[in-house]
């Protein structure tokens, strides 16, 4: 089963994404697009290094719900800041450092924290240990730190182990 | 009552994403160096154009056919990207050391440069 | 009222196109230009997605798809040409 599937979620995120683009659900194309999310994994194997493994599904659901909801805020903080008056906005750069190992996870990070309030990651650094962050009005370093590793980063180690 | 329901719906979405994409480039036009400009493009333009992607999945799902959806493979595909953007760009400009004068100190104080 | 929100929103994506515009022209970094051209691009999505809405066709729905994949392919490639072209091998 593991060799001939060789990433289940990868499978089926192309069986939707197959189906999504042809914008129907005839058997034929369900059929075609199950055939080919099995046979990409399978031949592209190779380009995908290390496994990120997958600990606790569930908890990525509620995952994708904060990081939906935080995108929305995200939107709301940024348009009031950009809006508002210019010369008052406290722009900086922020390290943060990492305890997540995987590549994989370090990436989901780095994405999350660029969608979601005033912030977008620059830099992840040469030995993957700390992240540069961008800030676009720093309130306090010190407690943005503490609520991205509490919020992204806590339930990301949960939900890729390794 | 409902199709005037599903109208109000679309364009409350259209008006939404309007808004978002107009504001995410007044940001980029209006902030003071090119990392806060960053900013504005990833997170308000790409909602924005996810707004206006949901109106039309809405409109065409609505409009007598069949379930239209795959206006929601760009909007996934947006959000996938725009954070690979918005980095790739910030690696360059710290690369190329793009003026952005209220952070030059504390940059190198992080040691942000290899 | 479609029509009418249809029309403001049209408004909105081609004043936001302006400025994006206006920001290629004034730059004043190379990295700002990139910027700039990928929030084009964006914004050109939504409006040929908004075409598609005030005409009643689904077919502009793959230009869009192949804009969005050229966009961020186009600035990946450019990000990646100046960052190897300050590193010198």
């Amino acid at each position: 089963m593991n060799r001939l599937v060789p990433q289940p979620m990868f499978s089926l995120f192309l069986w939707l994404v197959w189906l999504l683009l042809v914008n129907a659900l005839d058997p034929g194309h369900v059929v075609l697009g199950a055939f080919l999310a099995l046979a990409l994994p399978l031949f592209t194997a190779r380009f995908w290094p290390d496994q990120p493994c997958m600990g606790r599904p569930l908890i990525l659901l509620a995952y994708l719900g904060v990081f939906l909801w935080d995108i929305v805020v995200a939107n709301l903080t940024v348009a009031r800041l950009i809006l508002g008056p210019v010369g008052r906005l406290r722009p900086a750069f922020v390290t943060i450092p990492l305890d997540l190992k995987n590549d994989f996870a370090i990436t989901v990070l780095a994405h999350s924290i660029s969608l979601t309030p005033g912030t977008v990651s620059a830099m992840v650094s040469e030995d993957r240990l700390s992240l540069l962050v961008h800030v676009l009005d720093l309130d306090d370093e010190a407690l943005l730190v503490q609520r991205i590793k509490k919020r992204y980063e806590a339930p990301l180690k949960e939900i890729f182990p390794c | 009552m409902p199709e005037i329901l599903i109208e109000a719906v679309i364009s409350f979405f259209l008006l939404l994403g309007g808004a978002f994409a107009l504001i995410g480039s007044i940001g980029l036009a209006r902030l003071p160096d090119l990392f806060t400009r960053l900013h504005g493009p990833t997170k308000a333009t790409t909602l924005g154009v996810g707004g206006i992607l949901v109106a039309s999945a809405l409109h065409f799902s609505t409009g007598g056919r069949t379930l239209s959806l795959h206006e929601l493979l760009v909007t996934l595909f947006l959000f996938a990207t725009a954070p690979v953007s918005a980095y790739l760009i910030a690696r360059a400009a710290l690369h190329l050391r793009a003026p952005s004068d209220p952070d030059k100190q504390r940059l190198d104080r992080t040691g942000a440069e290899e | 009222m479609l029509s009418v929100t249809v029309l403001i929103a049209f408004f909105c994506i081609a004043t936001a196109l302006a400025f994006n515009f206006w920001r290629l022209f004034a730059g004043p970094s190379l990295p700002d230009r990139i910027l700039a051209l990928d929030t084009m691009a964006i914004n050109t999505i939504a409006l040929l997605v908004l075409l598609g809405i005030h005409q009643n066709l689904t077919e502009f729905f793959e230009a869009a798809l192949l804009i969005a994949m050229m966009g961020f392919i186009g600035t990946v490639a450019l990000c990646k040409y100046l960052l190897r072209g300050d590193i010198i091998e």
